[in-house]
């Protein structure tokens, strides 16, 4: 048993878990969406003038920045306490093929390592992708009034075309950059 | 007496949801039950974000769409029933606001995607890497704050 929970869990298995968060969080009386904390840090740790900071986050926000804690916690205890047992994620062939085409180099661990590593924040793919990209996803989650737990899951589970959207957004976006951008950038 | 007074529970107005919602407690094992499942189904990695983009295996499409497919069966019980939360509101999902032809939505989405394959992590999965140990995604998380804040400025001046 302690071995199939250490495996990499399947879709079928992590997808209806991840679903359930919608309903739970909603009986709590919050509602999934994890960029809503990007601003309630914000509004926190910086004295300003701009109104899109000036409200009370912690009756609107501690609830949330709470379950941002826990993401950190449950994944710190999950790396620990249930590693998984091989060091290179299984992913398809034709992928694995395809980023060593573009110049991925190391294939151990959750990230390129060449870029996400505090050696590779220095390099222009580094900065790139790890501030610029930062930077991206901030930006864009607020101005699109969510992200992917927000939008995707919460508002999709919702009908809400508002969402579709957005989703339609994400993509097009990850498409740019996953067949353009970042084969001139590795 | 009239009718009105009988309304109870569910006319309260609307107050802040840290108030009429659950224990902080509840919200940290929420949180860590996410942090866990999302470690366990790699859906942090920026391998499996890659081999998304690419259409290249089932994976993650398979996590979004039965995620969906439970939350949405959730969300419909939840309006049919009336359920209550944890302190006895009725529970309400407020709906988006389309705007002006949805330019927020598919601008700020385009952006947002921009910076999820460059990452390959969206801000659910930022918190879990860090929680990992990937300490460098403390940058993407302080970068993904600048660009809040920027957001924050810019706001008035952009098309929503």
């Amino acid at each position: 048993m302690g071995e199939l929970i250490a495996e990499p869990w399947p879709w079928y298995v992590a997808g209806p878990l991840i679903g359930l968060i919608v309903p739970l969080l909603l009986w709590a009386g919050g509602e999934f969406g994890v960029s809503e904390n990007l601003r309630h840090i914000c509004a926190a740790a910086l004295p300003t003038q701009i109104d899109f900071f000036r409200y009370d986050w912690k009756s609107k926000g501690l609830w949330n920045l709470t379950f941002a804690l826990g993401i950190v916690l449950g994944a710190a205890a999950a790396s620990i306490l249930l590693p998984p047992p091989d060091a290179v994620i299984a992913i398809s062939d034709a992928t694995a093929a395809d980023l060593k085409i573009i110049g991925v180099e190391t294939f151990e661990g959750l990230a390129p390592a060449q870029v996400f590593s505090w050696k590779g924040l220095v390099t222009l793919p580094g900065f790139v992708m790890i501030v610029v990209g930062g930077f991206f996803v901030g930006f864009g989650a607020r101005y699109a009034g969510g992200c992917t737990s927000g939008h995707a899951i919460s508002g999709l589970a919702n009908l809400q075309l508002p969402s579709l959207l957005a989703v339609v957004g994400f993509f097009a976006g990850g498409l740019l950059v996953t067949w353009f951008i970042l084969p001139l950038l590795l | 007496m009239t009718r009105t007074e009988t309304t109870g529970r569910s006319a309260s107005p609307a107050r802040p949801r840290a108030l009429t919602g659950a224990g902080l407690g509840v919200y940290l094992a929420i949180g860590m039950y996410f942090g866990i499942v999302a470690t366990k189904a790699e859906m942090v990695s920026w391998f499996r974000i890659q081999e998304m983009f690419r259409f290249q295996a089932f994976h993650m499409y398979g996590i979004i769409a039965s995620a969906v497919a439970v939350a949405m069966i959730s969300v419909a019980l939840i309006k049919m029933r009336q359920v209550r939360t944890v302190r006895g509101d009725i529970i309400v999902v407020p709906p988006k606001e389309l705007g002006r032809r949805g330019y927020r939505y598919w601008i700020g989405g385009t952006l947002f995607g921009l910076g999820w394959a460059l990452t390959g992590a969206c801000p659910g999965p930022i918190f879990a890497l860090i929680g990992n140990g990937e300490t460098v995604y403390g940058v993407v998380l302080l970068s993904a704050l600048l660009g809040t804040y920027v957001y924050g400025v810019l706001r008035p001046q952009l098309p929503h």
